[in-house]
């Protein structure tokens, strides 16, 4: 008997356990921030160096740094790209999140759209020394034009054509293309024998988006209308995409392997010699670690149809970026914004993007010798020059995925030996802005 | 006292009859709640862990649920039945996309259920008689089974590159069957790389339940079917497989649910946006939700999913059943 009632009593206890803690659990979800607890932060980091371990040796410094001047301890977490944009919608729903967390400025206008960041107005900017410290074309990707901006940039990256000196000097190429002509003529001297001109990662719907907003662009088209609406197949459009995919399918200056390529198989690639070419973001660091010395390659300003890179049909990049956010619901928000001024302070915007060989998008620190090197040079001129910010929509994202995957597809026809045609990439974007949430 | 025990047992027929009136009642009801009681805790959790979600997910199907309200999805504005017109309008491209993932996923189940299936029996009927190593083969086959699935999945990624993999190695390089290498993981292709990959991993289960149902059967049975004549072809077609069916019953239909339902193959193997020969329903409904970020369509295709599911258990169980009892009678 005693024991039955023993069993009852555990039954009944561990029921009273579950409801209580299906029930609880939740921190707070509505929606304003809070200081109750000032003396933690927790941080998602978005994987910026060759891996996670060497990002940990980069931040863990830094974040102790941050402790001593503040007592505010930080928790870090390295997000790897594949999981990060996931773990923020989840963060969203649930509403538990990390205080501050880095997001790739592309995703501004997308996360933006779900209220779930803190905006950054005068106030809130004024707090890490006002919003003029920055650079104009990192604050264009921030968020959607007319809002307070969702987060603050951290980190400025551009593309740039990046060339093996040896592998052109073999082939007799005296300077690095400068039109598009010129990269498909250079490039069938230094495609054969094994090895190809330029790599590309066909399998990434984010990298091929990159490309084909520039492509686009270069025709002279948009992929978004002025008030924001999907506007994938006008006649340009389809020519800047069928252009980029014609480097592999008609100029055939890259590998038909390439179309399955995702993991940044391109970077390795490029830096075993096997191709002469990459179109790549801040690729030196990537490139240090996986063995290929800074003497063996030159950075060039990504080609243009024609003339020099510039504004309107003469952009040769998109402003890529890290930006830094805020969750809404954080209970250490002084802390949170600290951390900010922290992060953006001159000093360690030196030190964090020397690290990552990126641009630092607070002009301060952007006047600083080290980033005067030829390399970054180019960089910087390609983000103050001829650098064109991501459609600032809220169907960002989507767009990423849709139009990317269309691509990834045309890549696949291109590398089967099939005819890419300019009804095949119509038809292709067709069915990619179909996908799009109708308004 | 005794007079009254046959009216007491016919009112309660299942008291037993000597209780002599309500001062043992709180010990009965004691008595018949306990298991209830004890039920409780798992009955708690299974509401927790797959009612209440599912019942959510349905919530969520009627709502228009997109980035704009992830952050409280109750606020998500109700749209009746838009979400499932959407998803089954096969004219419009949502619809048309669906379908034919549904149909990829159909056809991807069934061969890759037969394949294992038969593959499975096979190797049971051989490993039937005792041979020297039979232990040893035995275990071997088990592997793909025992292995995490991520792991195996993603060696085989490695094995069907396109430029460094194993498979067009072998057939490319080394025995020249293709004229130049073949692209496994986008393309047209990508169907028999996850039907490889799925029967790979699949058929040990098979294997394995097969080989326990075959301890089962009496050897007497063969014995009288061989001095009756009958050669092996007959010994499997009249003892092994009758014997089997029951097992069968379970095997096929688990099989099925399992590779129907099969997410992890196809999103280690091709990432989150899948080729569209491959395309089967479960990325394509996570790439629904998660990719495009709109939940409400996603929940309503997977309740469309759990509706034809349910459906096809339903019918398989009513029909395999009723032929079991047609042929014990």
């Amino acid at each position: 008997m005693r024991t039955t009632r023993a069993a009852a009593v555990a039954a009944v206890t561990m029921s009273l356990a579950l409801a209580a803690t299906a029930c609880g659990g939740g921190s707070s979800t509505d929606g304003g921030g809070s200081n109750d607890s000032p003396k933690t932060l927790t941080y998602w980091a978005s994987n910026q160096g060759a891996s996670i371990e060497v990002d940990k040796k980069v931040l863990q410094p830094e974040l102790d740094k941050f402790e001593k001047e503040t007592g505010i301890e930080v928790k870090l977490e390295v997000v790897p790209w594949s999981d990060l944009l996931n773990r923020i919608l989840t963060a969203t729903t649930s509403g538990q999140g990390p205080d501050v967390l880095n997001i790739g400025n592309t995703w501004s206008a997308s996360l933006q759209a779900t209220g779930a960041l803190l905006p950054w107005d005068k106030a809130q900017f004024d707090k890490i020394g006002g919003k003029d410290r920055f650079v104009d074309s990192a604050l264009g990707s921030t968020g959607a034009e007319g809002k307070d901006p969702a987060a603050v940039p951290l980190y400025s990256m551009a593309y740039a054509l990046y060339y093996n000196k040896k592998a052109f000097a073999d082939a007799g190429i005296a300077e690095p293309p400068a039109t598009w002509d010129e990269l498909v003529a250079d490039g069938k001297k230094l495609t054969g024998g094994g090895k190809w001109a330029l790599g590309v990662e066909g399998s990434n719907p984010s990298e091929n988006i990159h490309h084909a907003v520039v492509f686009a662009k270069q025709h002279g088209a948009d992929f978004f209308t002025a008030d924001g609406k999907a506007d994938f197949t006008s006649d340009k459009a389809v020519a800047g995409v069928k252009q980029f995919v014609d480097l592999m399918a008609k100029d055939k200056v890259v590998a038909p392997g390439n179309a399955e390529y995702a993991q940044n198989q391109s970077v390795s690639d490029f830096a075993k010699g096997k191709t002469a070419m990459l179109l790549w973001q801040s690729a030196s660091a990537n490139l240090k670690s996986q063995g290929m010395s800074e003497d063996d390659y030159g950075i060039a300003p990504v080609p243009v149809q024609s003339g020099a890179p510039g504004t309107g049909t003469g952009v040769n990049s998109m402003v890529m970026g890290i930006n830094m956010a805020v969750f809404k619901n954080t209970d250490n928000i002084d802390g949170a914004t600290k951390f900010v001024k922290f992060m953006t302070s001159d000093a360690e915007q030196k030190i964090l993007n020397q690290a990552y060989s990126s641009i630092p998008p607070v002009k301060g620190a952007q006047a600083d010798a080290a980033f005067n090197t030829p390399a970054n040079a180019v960089l910087k001129d390609t983000l103050a020059k001829s650098a064109v910010a991501a459609p600032q929509v809220a169907d960002e994202s989507q767009f990423e995925t849709a139009v990317g995957t269309a691509i990834k597809g045309l890549f696949a026809d291109a590398a089967a030996g099939r005819k890419v045609t300019e009804d095949s990439v119509k038809a292709a974007l067709e069915k990619a802005q179909q996908q799009m949430p109708a308004k | 006292m005794t007079t009254t025990v046959p009216t007491e047992a016919a009112v309660r027929p299942s008291s037993p009859g000597t209780a002599s009136g309500p001062r043992r009642r709180p010990g009965r009801i004691r008595r018949i709640g306990l298991p209830y009681l004890l039920l409780l805790p798992a009955l708690l959790l299974e509401l927790l862990v797959h009612l209440v979600p599912m019942v959510i997910g349905m919530v969520m199907s009627f709502k228009e649920l997109t980035q704009f309200y992830i952050r409280d999805w109750t606020t998500a504005p109700w749209n009746g039945v838009d979400n499932y017109k959407i998803s089954v309008d096969f004219d419009a491209p949502v619809g048309e996309a669906l379908l034919h993932s549904f149909l990829v996923t159909v056809a991807f189940t069934l061969l890759s259920v037969a394949l294992c299936w038969c593959i499975g029996t096979a190797a049971a009927l051989y490993m039937q008689d005792a041979f020297r190593g039979r232990g040893l083969l035995r275990a071997l086959f088990l592997v793909p089974y025992a292995l995490p699935v991520y792991t195996a999945v993603i060696t085989w990624v490695f094995m069907f590159q396109h430029d460094n993999g194993l498979v067009n190695h072998v057939l490319h390089d080394q025995l020249g069957i293709t004229d130049k290498p073949t692209f496994w993981l986008i393309g047209d292709n990508s169907f028999f790389a996850l039907l490889t990959v799925s029967v790979w991993k699949g058929w040990p289960f098979a294997f394995l339940i097969v080989m326990a149902g075959l301890q089962n059967i009496p050897k007497e049975l063969y014995e009288a079917a061989s001095l009756d004549g009958a050669g092996m072809w007959q010994q499997i077609r009249r003892i092994t497989l009758p014997s089997l069916r029951p097992v069968n019953q379970v095997l096929v239909l688990v099989l099925f649910l399992w590779t129907f339902n099969d997410f992890n193959t196809p999103y280690v193997l091709f990432g989150k946006t899948a080729p569209e020969a491959a395309d089967l329903i479960s990325v394509h409904i996570y790439q629904a939700s998660f990719v495009t970020w709109n939940f409400g369509t996603g929940s309503a295709m997977s309740v469309l999913l759990l509706l034809f599911l349910l459906v096809v258990t339903g019918v398989y169980l009513v029909i395999t059943s009723r032929g079991r009892r047609t042929a014990d009678v």
